[in-house]
């Protein structure tokens, strides 16, 4: 029996690597100053799926909602031995909160009809871990946080060992369900240079659109915007012959209502944002030497710290 | 989705596990207190399981006006279907303006579940929740008294505040340790209202097969003087030096991501933001750079001393006491100093 999986990933700023360079002098951050990296815990939930497929045929889709540049971890997937890669895009699906997106993201996978969904258990830039159990509501499907091993299944009945922090326990369902899965699960398979050379061409429709853009914002005297519109349906056309034409979804696309989308199906506001920056300084210094440290020990007995 | 019930009550939900409450509820009711005193209203407590009526008691010494108790069968052993379904159940009932969780693995699979459901707004582990007044940015309409929660953003660099100004309950999962733990206090007056909840375990998804606890074996939390080594230690047989000086202290040994990364020290040892929050009377950063991660787990402290060799090392903006130098040469001399009972 195969199983169809669905992976839901999520390309971020590399907060773990934040420099100076990353706070901008007003205090806000520079996004474009991170490197873009694939959500560290989605690799994890990636090759949860890759293996479940190598167990038991099927196959392994790839969602991720985001700007046309978050195809770089679409093809990232497909070096990795994703099936398909699927961007789920749309302008009105800007300044979703956690809600607003797992409605997004459920209607995408929704669409897939896959037997098990794989989310990582948090991304780094936010840390909310809401998504994966929201999308679980959504699709009105089994919840399993946590995942740090999977056990396999047996006749759709999956089974995990989740980790609840105290310790573990181990849990089984009957499909479809959702997991979401530790970065203790296991350790993610490395590109294979064979998919790298066949998927490093693969492409959006969007990143067509935008590289056609650049040509047109160009010096091209006679590139009129009809031309550029049949370029891209010529370039997108090629590419979906050879297979490698990512799929890219609007809302319409995955039949969302718009008022759960975006704005306004974010209950969420974001009231005030202040950086984080130490006045720093106002702390009182003892010398490295004996009589400096024998001062400061004097010093927390004295007012009853230690001692 | 609730309506804006500005008579709600300000709840805290009661984790439990076989029978026993974890400090988090309890330090949550302290903060509810404070809330529910600037917007005039009750404090309770929600307590879901099987014979946990026993636990009333504490929940009321430690600040619950009411205490909602759902006792039934499905709710013996946590997941979260259950959980979400009884709990949904009476919000829905009784209309709560917020609704409080630990930010624990329990509280963050729970909590989600529930404000899908609902369809209401919630932010994920909290350090900090006030109460003030919002002006929505595009429509200009004043929303006053909502929750502000509070919370570091984007690794800790940012520090945002969230406000959920319609659609109620107004719910966040907040941080252990970051609330004072509240005095109990036996002469306090409490409530205890049973609920019916409409379960059937028969119908819920997931077997649990089986269960493993580990006890933990440090409490950073309970520690009132701990001794922290980062980086800059250097190996795990440096952290030698810290357990010797924790040990004539009374306190505990831990440690920076880093250190835990380099294999210096256990991951149960790590303080920030990725592990505990503590907030003991005296913390001894030893080799700690200071990285936000780190500080968001420890500048509650009431005194911090920062050991380093950098001058300029972040430690010491949030340092009480600082000594710049080398700890392999600072540490032998504090040991020195506690001996001759300086």
């Amino acid at each position: 029996m195969s199983y169809h999986c669905v992976v839901c990933a999520k390309q971020v700023p590399d907060t773990k690597n934040v420099t100076g360079e990353a706070m901008k002098e007003d205090g806000t951050v520079n996004r474009s100053a991170l490197p873009a990296i694939f959500n560290p815990e989605d690799l994890h939930a990636l090759e949860t799926a890759l293996q479940i497929r190598d167990a038991h045929g099927g196959s392994v889709t790839v969602i991720t909602m985001g700007p046309p540049t978050a195809c770089e971890i679409l093809r990232e997937s497909l070096y990795r031995g994703a099936d398909r890669g699927v961007l789920v895009t749309d302008r009105r699906a800007a300044a979703s909160d956690t809600l607003a997106t797992s409605y997004i993201l459920a209607c995408a996978v929704r669409k897939c009809a896959p037997d098990i969904v794989l989310c990582g258990r948090q991304a780094i830039d936010g840390d909310t871990a809401q998504v994966g159990p929201q999308m679980a509501e959504k699709l009105d499907v089994p919840l399993i946080t946590y995942v740090e091993q999977w056990l396999g299944i047996d006749d759709k009945t999956a089974r995990a060992r989740r980790n609840v922090g105290n310790g573990w326990e181990v849990v089984s369902c009957t499909l479809p369900v959702l997991v979401t899965v530790n970065e203790s699960a296991n350790t993610p398979r490395p590109r294979s240079a064979k998919r790298m050379m066949k998927y490093k061409k693969a492409r959006s429709r969007g990143e067509v659109e935008a590289l056609a853009k650049g040509l047109l914002e160009g010096d091209f005297d006679n590139y009129t915007a009809e031309l550029q519109a049949a370029e891209v349906e010529k370039y997108c056309t090629a590419l979906s012959e050879k297979g490698l034409l990512l799929e890219q979804w609007t809302l319409d696309d995955i039949d969302a209502d718009l008022s759960w989308c975006g704005m306004s199906g974010s209950p969420t506001k974001v009231h005030r944002i202040q950086s984080v920056v130490l006045s720093g300084g106002q702390y009182r210094q003892f010398p490295a030497t004996q009589d400096g440290v024998s001062e400061l020990v004097g010093e927390l007995v004295s007012e009853h710290t230690i001692g | 989705m609730s309506e804006t019930n500005r008579n709600g009550e300000v709840w805290v939900f009661a984790e439990q596990e076989d029978g026993k409450l974890s400090d988090v509820p309890l330090e949550l009711l302290g903060k509810a207190r404070e809330l529910a005193g600037t917007l005039e209203v009750p404090v309770s407590a929600v307590l879901l399981g099987t014979d946990v009526g026993g636990l009333s008691d504490t929940l009321v010494a430690h600040g619950a006006d009411k205490v909602y108790l759902a006792e039934h069968d499905a709710l013996a052993h946590y997941q979260t279907a259950g959980y979400a379904r009884a709990l949904c159940e009476l919000i829905g009932q009784h209309g709560p303006q917020v609704v409080l969780y630990g930010a624990t693995p329990l509280g963050r699979d729970l909590a989600p579940m529930v404000a899908s459901r609902l369809k209401c707004g919630l932010t994920a582990d909290c350090t900090d929740l006030q109460i003030g007044d919002h002006t929505d940015a595009v429509s200009k309409t004043e929303h006053k008294n909502l929750l502000f929660q509070i919370r570091p953003a984007f690794g800790g660099n940012i520090i945002a505040t969230i406000v959920n100004p319609e659609r109620w309950p107004q719910m966040a999962t907040v941080r252990e340790g970051v609330m004072p733990l509240p005095e109990r206090d036996d002469a306090r007056d409490g409530e205890v209202v049973r609920c019916e909840v409409d379960l059937d375990g028969a119908t819920l998804p997931l077997t649990i097969e089986q269960t493993h606890r580990e006890k933990k074996s440090v409490n950073l939390k309970a520690a009132r003087v701990i001794v922290a080594g980062g980086a800059g230690v250097g190996s795990r047989e440096n952290f030698d030096m810290l357990w010797q000086l924790a040990g004539l202290l009374g306190g505990a040994v831990a440690g920076s991501r880093a250190a835990v990364d380099l294999g210096y020290i256990d991951a149960d040892h790590q303080v920030g933001q990725t592990g505990t929050t503590v907030r003991p009377a005296l913390y001894v950063a030893v080799g700690i750079s200071g990285a936000v991660q780190h500080r968001a787990g420890m500048e509650e402290a009431a005194r911090i001393l920062a050991v380093n060799t950098d001058p300029d090392a972040d430690i010491f903006k949030v340092a009480h006491y600082g000594i710049v130098g080398d700890y392999e040469d600072v540490i032998p001399k504090m040991i020195k100093a506690i001996h001759g009972g300086a």
